[in-house]
C-alpha cells in the first residue's frame, strides 16, 4: 500500500502546490479548476519522478513559512544598505570579497534553497558549491569583515534549514 | 479621507519605491567596474524594485476592479528563477578566469566550475596556446 502511494504520488507537497499554483493562476477559485489542478498535482510530479528521485525525509511547512518571513525582512534591510553602497562608496573604497562557507547541509534540496537565500538576499551572491558538495562559494560586495558574513550566514539561515529538514 | 485616495497614495508610494530601487540597480550596474561586483545590482532590482511594483499593481487591482493574485505567483517565480541566472554569470566569471580566483574549499578539492576532467585538460591547454599564438 505504501509502494502504492509513493508510486503514485512521489512529492504529497509538491501536488499540494502544484494545486494551488494552479488555482492561483485562473484567479477565480472553481470546483472544476481546483480539480484539474490536483489532476495536474498527480501528474506532473509522477512524469518528472524519475529527476528527483530521493524525497526530502522530513520537512515542516510551519518553520518554511517563519523562514520566509525571516528572509523576506532581510532582503528590505538589505536592499536600503546595499544601496546607500551604490550611491555612496567610491568603487576604490569598495572591499568585494570571496566567502567560503562550510557546509553542514547534506540534502541537495536544502543547499540549493540557501545559495537561493544568499542570492536573493542583496550584497551577497553564491556563485559555486565545491565538487563534493561540503562548502559553498559566496561572493560579498561591500565587507570590512568577512568572518562576521559567514557565521551570519551560517546562524541565521543555514541553522534555520536544518531545522526545516530535520 | 476616504479608502480610494488612501490606497491611491498606497500605490504611488509603492511605484516610487520600485522606481527608486530599480534607478539605484541600474547605477550599480553602470557603476561598478569588476563583473563580480556589477553581478550584485540586478539582484536588488529583482526583489525590492519589482516587489514594489508588484505591490502597487496588486493593490491596483483590488481597489479599482476585481482583484488579482497573479501577482504573488510572478513574485513566487521571480523569486525561485533569479539566484540561478545569477549562478550561470557567477559560474561564467569564474570558468573565463574574469576575476580574482576564489580561495580553495577546505573540505574538498576544487570548486565544481574549476574541476575540469582529466580527458579535457589537455584540451583545455591547446585551446590556450592556439589562442595565444
Amino acid at each position: 500500500m505504501a509502494k502504492a502511494y509513493r508510486w503514485l504520488l512521489p512529492h504529497p507537497l509538491l501536488t499540494i502546490l502544484l494545486a494551488v499554483v494552479w488555482t492561483l493562476l485562473q484567479n477565480e477559485i472553481s470546483a472544476g479548476m481546483v480539480v484539474f489542478g490536483i489532476i495536474l498535482g498527480i501528474i506532473i510530479p509522477w512524469g518528472t519522478a524519475a529527476w528527483w528521485p530521493d524525497t526530502p525525509q522530513a520537512f515542516h511547512p510551519t518553520r518554511l513559512i517563519r523562514y520566509i518571513l525571516i528572509v523576506l525582512w532581510d532582503i528590505m534591510v538589505a536592499n536600503v544598505e546595499v544601496a546607500w553602497i551604490v550611491l555612496t562608496k567610491p568603487n576604490a573604497k569598495l572591499r568585494p570579497a570571496w566567502i567560503v562557507v562550510p557546509l553542514d547541509l547534506r540534502q541537495p534540496e536544502a543547499i540549493t534553497m540557501l545559495a537561493g537565500t544568499i542570492t536573493l538576499t542583496p550584497g551577497t551572491v553564491s556563485a559555486d558549491l565545491s565538487d563534493e558538495g561540503h562548502s559553498l562559494l559566496v561572493h560579498v560586495l561591500h565587507t570590512e569583515d568577512p568572518e562576521a558574513v559567514r557565521d551570519d550566514i551560517k546562524h541565521r539561515y543555514e541553522r534555520r534549514l536544518k531545522e526545516i529538514f530535520a | 479621507m476616504n479608502l480610494e485616495l488612501v490606497l491611491t497614495y498606497a500605490i504611488a508610494i509603492s511605484l516610487l519605491v520600485g522606481a527608486i530601487f530599480a534607478l539605484v540597480g541600474a547605477i550599480g550596474l553602470l557603476k561598478f567596474n569588476d563583473s563580480m561586483t556589477r553581478l550584485h545590482a540586478p539582484t536588488k532590482v529583482g526583489t525590492v524594485g519589482i516587489g514594489a511594483f508588484l505591490l502597487a499593481s496588486m493593490i491596483h487591482s483590488f481597489t479599482f476592479s476585481e482583484g488579482s493574485f497573479h501577482e504573488l505567483l510572478i513574485m513566487a517565480f521571480l523569486f525561485v528563477t533569479a539566484p540561478i541566472s545569477a549562478n550561470f554569470i557567477a559560474k561564467v566569471n569564474i570558468h573565463c578566469r574574469s576575476c580574482d580566483t576564489p580561495p580553495s574549499p577546505p573540505r574538498d578539492d576544487t570548486w565544481s566550475t574549476l574541476n575540469v576532467p582529466e580527458a579535457d585538460r589537455a584540451l583545455a591547454a591547446d585551446a590556450k596556446s592556439t589562442a595565444k599564438s
